[in-house]
């Protein structure tokens, strides 16, 4: 708790002020609202009857779609983040390389997939190939800077008992780190492939590819109960997909 | 004879025979999964469009500077309505969690059978759905506008911040639960002055951590008709006009540094 009554006092009356001058500055149009409550009532209705035949070939497409992109996406994302990691570990890499890497990392953070798809989809052209490049660049910034901290963490002993046989550099790296970081590196891409594939629903609504894009045309057309199937199999296949890499984790560690 | 079967020396291997099939036989596995992906993405691309990309890129970054910075006046507004999103929407998104933490927690779950997976459903049902999805969602029910952002923003935040409560739930000490329960308090008293000081710095950071994901969020809300600084983003592409687009991702920037050290400086004081 805050000691000092003064600011306690302050906080809670800035607080009530931002609530007053936020809700204030609201524009609710209730009676658009109102008339929304029977379209509400639709989707939940859709949801309980989901229509999975009425656009089958769509819906297959775009999952399927959405799937390769992950997969692509993921390995790629991996395939560069690994030696970013490595150069943003400060027990690693030299000064002018972690502040290279940890830039990029930086870089990648910063910004939303979705304005990174946007970017890539105007240089890129329509299609799945801008969705992987937005999420393998998500990816690095993710998985390099949790794995740069994870290398920063390792126990050093292990390394210099390495380096105390007289490895070279890359059996160093090879038999010294690599074996300490392993299991969280499998940890954190099983994550970081749910992640991908929950993305990947988003970016298709500015033309990257995967199901987003069917799903936006499902809620234009207001065929709740096509959305609502496409949304009960997002829901299922992350599921499983956590179901699985949760197993997977509890086996590698 | 002994002396000729062991003539070659054996080398050390990190892994036996076995480890070691097994380990070339799933890098094929992924390596043929992601060729194959691969063939997929790059059926459906225009490579055309891919090889230009460098000459277009130049383009766009040639015509994105300079931010045309008088546009800044009529982005304080979405700005403001941005930062409502994000914090109104946490708000509520609070009320809602607290309540499906307690009924997910395996200790504090009024039953394990019935009650609990229903609380994890809604969980994992707000988790696997973007804000952008909700707010589609929300935009094509109670039309578009802010009010769907918050809707949306609080529907998303539910499963994160009842997950990371009900597993801080878990943790808690028991003995000072029974502690209280031993001097005759009912369960109402039990779990305001046993479990809740418990988890009250959790539950703190858990809400910070999360508005500041909410504010990231809600820029881009407006893409699908939310509300916030992303309607002016759409808006702003949809005209090619470069120079606000670069003037709303600085604004952007900034809004998600501001963000990011209030939550670095809060979780810092309870901690």
């Amino acid at each position: 708790m805050i000691k000092n009554p003064l600011l306690r006092w302050a906080l809670l009356l800035g607080i009530v002020l931002y609530l007053y001058l936020s809700v204030g500055s609201l524009e609710i149009n209730w009676s658009r609202i109102y008339a929304g409550l029977d379209r509400g009532a639709k989707f939940v209705y859709g949801f309980m009857n989901p229509n999975f035949a009425g656009r089958w070939t769509d819906i297959s497409e775009g999952m399927i779609e959405s799937l390769v992109m992950t997969v692509t996406s993921t390995a790629i994302g991996i395939a560069i983040s690994i030696p970013i990691g490595f150069g943003a570990a400060s027990n690693l890499a030299p000064l002018p390389v972690y502040l290279f890497c940890r830039g990029i990392i930086a870089l990648s953070r910063s910004f939303q997939e979705i304005i990174v798809a946007i970017l890539f989809v105007a240089i890129f052209g329509f299609g799945p190939l801008a969705g992987v490049l937005t999420l393998s660049f998500a990816t690095i910034g993710f998985l390099s800077k949790l794995l740069a901290e994870d290398i920063e963490s390792i126990d050093r002993s292990q390394a210099e008992a390495v380096k105390a046989t007289g490895a070279p550099w890359w059996q160093w790296i090879n038999f010294g780190i690599q074996p300490q970081i392993m299991p969280r590196l499998i940890g954190l891409s099983l994550y970081r492939l749910d992640i991908n594939f929950r993305e990947s629903a988003v970016v298709g609504l500015v033309g990257a590819g995967g199901i987003g894009a069917t799903l936006n045309t499902a809620f234009d057309r207001y065929e709740y109960d096509t959305a609502a199937a496409i949304l009960i199999l997002i829901i299922g296949i992350v599921m499983l997909s956590e179901y699985i890499s949760g197993y997977i984790r509890a086996g590698v560690q | 004879m002994a002396e000729t079967l062991s003539s070659t020396p054996k080398v050390w291997q990190l892994r036996n025979r076995n480890q070691q099939l097994l380990s070339w036989f799933i890098w094929l596995l992924g390596t043929a999964l992601f060729v194959y992906c691969w063939q997929i993405v790059s059926e459906s691309t225009t490579w055309f469009f891919v090889w230009d990309a460098p000459r277009i890129a130049a383009d766009i970054g040639g015509r994105m500077i300079p931010p045309r910075w008088s546009y800044i006046n009529e982005l304080w507004e979405p700005l403001w309505d941005t930062l409502n999103i994000a914090t109104i929407g946490t708000m509520m998104a609070i009320v809602m969690a607290i309540p499906i933490a307690f009924l997910a927690a395996k200790n504090t779950t009024p039953s394990t059978k019935f009650v609990r997976p229903l609380a994890l459903l809604v969980i994992v049902s707000s988790r696997s759905i973007n804000s952008l999805i909700w707010s589609l969602l929300l935009v094509s029910i109670i039309g578009p506008g802010v009010v769907a952002g918050i809707v949306a923003i609080s529907l998303r935040s539910i499963g994160f911040i009842a997950k990371l409560l009900y597993e801080a739930i878990e943790e808690i000490d028991k003995n000072q639960v029974e502690a209280i329960s031993a001097t005759g308090a009912s369960g109402l008293q039990t779990l305001v002055f046993g479990i809740v000081p418990q988890i009250l710095p959790a539950f703190a950071g858990i809400t910070v951590f999360r508005w500041d994901i909410n504010i990231r969020e809600s820029t881009v809300l407006g893409l699908v008709g939310a509300g916030g600084i992303g309607l002016q983003l759409n808006a702003s592409l949809n005209v090619l006009a470069w120079p606000q687009v670069t003037l709303i991702l600085i604004l952007i920037l900034m809004a998600v540094i501001f963000s990011e050290w209030i939550s670095a400086k809060v979780r810092h004081a309870i901690i």
